[in-house]
């Protein structure tokens, strides 16, 4: 399916937009018209004034100059990009749905029914006994969980002030526990990819708080002494947290809850194919045991005594907020909407053929790729050919390249996640694509990409002398 | 065929994968120890799509059918068709991060002429492409002061007028900073001056205000406060939305370090108070500001081209001392900020501002002569929102409005507040009627 690829040089331009700044600003003088007086308000106000004529053609071809899941193959390893299904669009569109956060609980019934179903879906799926939909994104849901571990030691007179997480761990996992006030200490990986217990034993002690845990983790490795390292970490007062960032290759085969976690989140925008929307808005949900119930965040949603409603309460030991309302409403309604239409089956099938697709891919491809078995993921190295080089290449082929550079346990890594969504011959077309670039002549990996709107972009420059805004670009 | 709906394997395909693979079946696939395996059934039922459709359409169905006069940091206006139809385009909708420029030009210039409609509202050289709303931006704001300030000192101070939802984040925010916030009394709906620069000395890091108010008062002593602030080597933030700073004093000349809040106001439904945070501050802050920034630069062709930028501060490469945990951000409701602000050019976001002042002044005075009902009980200039005093108790007064049809909030024993927007304008009259009624 993939063409030859010396059809693949740059010829024309690269393809440019105007700012919308360039099709023409307009100045208004705001002291003219306002009802307040001169010194309350700015003097002027200057912004571009398109008509909608060109406003929809402005941003139908931005959308153009952009890739996405529904243009083709997007194999991000740890981001799960997954079809995201059109129906739920309109089930979150309905304008009874959206309300504002302030109106009393009897006046928005439908809203705290949503949430309470959500809960329980969500609630079954991890092995959890109580979970929240505040967190606004997956890393925001990183800070809930620790936040609640936190408040958790502090309530039990515990003075603990680290927090362990696995060299391979997402950085968010880093930078949360600093957020939270907690030192970090790096757990490097052992020789089979995986926790080393040995080191995890020297490296917990009476100051863990908690260690983070991604499971499959970033190399798509389940780690098979999960009972061992919850028992460790068990043993030394610590919390076990589960990063929700690969659970779409547990789905209704293996629970966090089950394994000995005590707080996850969910990814909604990875694990329930809710869209990602070029940068958000996600949600991150977070999930506790019973023991941990108390102290999420507030409001939470129960059933009211007796008669069939909903109210919110205040846990009695809440950590207070982590979003000013309620979360990323909307995303919310389409997590739910996907899990009531993939129901048990196809909740167990989603992980079946992502795992599936991710070995058979690895399986064809010609890059090597190190540690096995793998879940939903695996990392290939690019060696001396370059991650960053090969995946430039890869753009040319006609699909998105993996994740590169990262994790660094394998270098020059592709971390690469098909999900379930491809078939065989979009997974075949994947790896030829891989083969293809990682094969290619220098030249052709150093002048890549060729059919892109733009072609290889200075990044070194952007960053040495940033340029943020079309007013720093005037003059130029 | 499989049993999820959206993997698209037929039963031959997955036999022939499974013997390239070389296992027998997908189980043997599956390395999870017997001891912790899973029998998948959670008993969630499949539905149909048309199921769903139904059963949400139903259950949304329950919330009450009522006019929403709520404000207090979540206001809702008019949504042009063409955000929804433009935004929803796949291309933008169901993208990931900007990973890899070179195919994500169009999504990169739209959040590049978002940050810059933020440079022009706030008159600040910077501005990043989201946060998750106010309260977190706030959050951030302070945890921003703490590692920039040179003063050893560890106070926050903000209004005493403060939203319990954004004190609530931005209290566990400094928690992990190590931060103590404290709150400065209001005088009349707005800062208290005197008491303001009494408080600020050696121990304070941030200075928080926010134009309009809690109570939805126009700050009249902003320059002020950043003199006391600046006074103090306390950074100055500033809380307001996009609507607001179209007609309110620019933050950088009254002496913003940072402004954060609202763009949710454009783009967005009230949608169960789903945000959108602005985070913008001054050029000496460019490499301490949370989340993420686009930046203009050339490709090998030589032409302007768009690109992530500064990633050095994130958390994928600075781990633990990066700036923020933030990553995953609000970028597609920032593209809906941005459409909705170039639908309605500067005429129009203007004139939408400058609406939200007179319809407050024009509801408040009709609230006011109703017998029983003093409004507004700030005597000041207001966008949008205001107080109104209530000889009987607020909160049965707001029950039985509620019984009307009608929805304030309460925010004390005899307050209530109420706000009005383009979107409930045209039902003032049934508002003021309800209140004839009930008071």
């Amino acid at each position: 399916m993939i063409h030859d690829q010396a059809d693949y040089t740059r010829e024309e331009e690269a393809v440019h937009e105007p700012l919308l700044s360039e099709k023409g600003e307009e100045t208004v003088d705001v002291r003219e018209e306002s009802p307040l007086p001169d010194d309350l308000t700015r003097e002027e106000l200057t912004l571009p004034a398109p008509s909608e004529p060109e406003i929809a053609r402005h941003y139908t071809r931005l959308s153009q100059m952009n890739w996405a899941i529904d243009s083709g193959p997007y194999p991000l390893g740890s981001c799960t990009m997954k079809y995201n299904p059109k129906f739920t669009e309109d089930v979150a569109a309905d304008p009874n749905a959206a309300v504002h956060p302030d109106r009393p609980d009897r006046s928005v019934q439908g809203n705290l029914e949503l949430q309470y179903r959500l809960q329980r879906f969500l609630a079954d799926i991890g092995g959890m006994d109580a979970v929240t939909l505040q967190p606004p994104a997956g890393a925001a849901g990183e800070l809930t969980g620790i936040l609640i571990a936190k408040a958790y030691h502090e309530h039990h007179g515990n003075d603990r002030s680290e927090v362990v997480i696995p060299a391979s761990a997402h950085g968010t996992n880093f930078a949360t526990a600093a957020t939270a006030g907690y030192d970090v200490v790096e757990l490097p990986s052992g020789e089979d990819g995986r926790v080393d217990l040995e080191a995890l034993e020297a490296a917990v002690g009476d100051d863990t708080a908690a260690l983070m845990l991604t499971n499959p983790n970033t190399v798509g490795l389940f780690e098979r002494d999960i009972t061992e390292i919850a028992e460790i970490v068990h043993d030394a007062g610590g919390l076990l947290y589960y990063d929700g960032a690969n659970l779409n290759a547990l789905l209704g085969r293996g629970r966090p809850g089950d394994m000995g976690f005590d707080v996850m989140h969910y990814n909604v925008h990875k694990t329930f194919a809710t869209p990602h929307g070029g940068g958000g808005p996600g949600a991150g949900p977070v999930g506790v045991t019973a023991e941990l119930a108390d102290f999420l965040p507030s409001p939470r949603v129960r059933e009211t005594n007796g008669e069939r409603g909903y109210e919110r309460f205040e846990p009695a030991e809440s950590i207070g907020k982590v979003h000013g309302f309620e979360g990323n409403w909307l995303v919310l309604i389409k997590a739910y909407a996907y899990i009531a239409r993939l129901g048990d089956e196809g909740l167990s099938d989603a992980a079946a053929k992502a795992v599936l697709n991710a070995n058979y891919l690895a399986e064809r491809i010609d890059l090597e790729v190190p540690y096995g078995p793998f879940h939903h993921e695996f990392a290939a190295t690019a060696g001396d050919r370059g991650a960053a080089d090969v995946a430039k290449r890869m753009l040319d082929f006609g699909v998105h390249p993996p994740t590169t550079k990262w994790p660094e346990m394998v270098p020059e890594a592709m971390l690469t996640e098909p999900t379930e969504i491809e078939n065989r011959s979009s997974l075949d077309d994947l790896a030829e694509a891989f083969d293809l670039a990682y094969a290619d002549a220098d030249e052709a990996l150093e002048t890549a990409p060729n059919r892109t709107a733009a072609a290889r972009i200075d990044q070194v420059g952007a960053a040495r002398n940033p340029r943020l805004s079309w007013q720093a670009l005037d003059g130029e | 065929m499989s049993g999820s709906p959206y993997a698209p394997h037929t039963d031959a395909e997955t036999a022939a994968m499974l013997e390239a693979v070389g296992v027998d079946d997908e189980e043997a696939l599956f390395d999870i120890p017997e001891a912790v395996a899973f029998d998948g059934e959670f008993g969630i039922d499949a539905r149909t799509e048309r199921g769903i459709r139904d059963e949400c359409a139903r259950i949304f169905g329950r919330n009450a059918d009522a006019t929403e006069f709520l404000g207090r940091g979540h206001y809702a206006h008019y949504v042009p068709s063409v955000v929804d139809h433009l935004s929803d385009r796949a291309e933008f909708l169901t993208s990931y991060t900007q990973y890899q420029p070179e195919i994500s030009q169009g999504f990169l210039q739209a959040l590049f002429e978002y940050q810059s409609m933020l440079v022009e509202l706030t008159g600040l050289p910077v501005a990043n492409c989201s946060m998750y709303d106010a309260a977190t931006a706030l959050a951030e704001a302070a945890t921003l002061a703490d590692r920039t300030r040179s003063t050893s000192g560890d106070v926050v101070l903000v209004p005493g007028h403060l939203r319990e939802g954004k004190r609530a984040v931005l209290d566990n925010y400094c928690a992990g900073a190590d931060l103590t916030v404290e709150s400065y009394p209001m005088d009349d709906g707005i800062a208290d001056l005197d008491a303001l620069a009494d408080r600020v000395g050696d121990d304070v890091v941030m200075v928080y205000a926010e134009n309009p108010t809690l109570r939805g008062c126009i700050e009249e002593n902003l320059a002020a406060i950043g003199e006391i602030a600046d006074d103090g080597d306390a950074l100055f933030t500033l809380g307001s939305d996009v609507v607001a700073l179209s007609v309110l004093e620019e933050p950088a000349s009254v002496g913003a370090d940072v402004v954060v809040g609202e763009a949710g106001a454009l783009g967005l439904p009230t949608a169960y108070g789903m945000g959108l945070g602005i985070f913008a501050c001054r050029e000496e802050h460019l490499r301490q500001v949370p989340g993420r920034l686009v930046g203009a630069s050339e490709d090998a062709a030589g032409d302007r081209a768009f690109t992530l930028t500064l990633q050095t501060r994130e958390q994928h490469i600075r781990k633990e001392r990066a700036t923020s945990n933030i990553c995953t951000n609000q970028a597609w409701v920032a593209l809906r900020a941005a459409i909705h602000a170039a639908w309605l050019g500067p005429d129009g976001l203007v004139d939408l501002a400058n609406d939200c002042v007179r319809e407050a002044a024009d509801l408040a005075d009709r609230i006011d002569e109703v017998s029983g009902a003093a409004a507004p009980v700030h005597d000041r200039h207001h966008v949008r929102e205001f107080a109104v005093r209530t000889d009987q108790p607020a909160a049965p007064v707001a029950e039985d409005l509620a019984d009307e049809g009608f929805l304030v909030h309460v925010v004390g024993e005899h307050l209530l507040q109420v706000c009005v927007t383009d979107l409930t304008a045209g039902k003032s009259d049934g508002l003021v009627a309800a209140f004839e009624e009930v008071i």
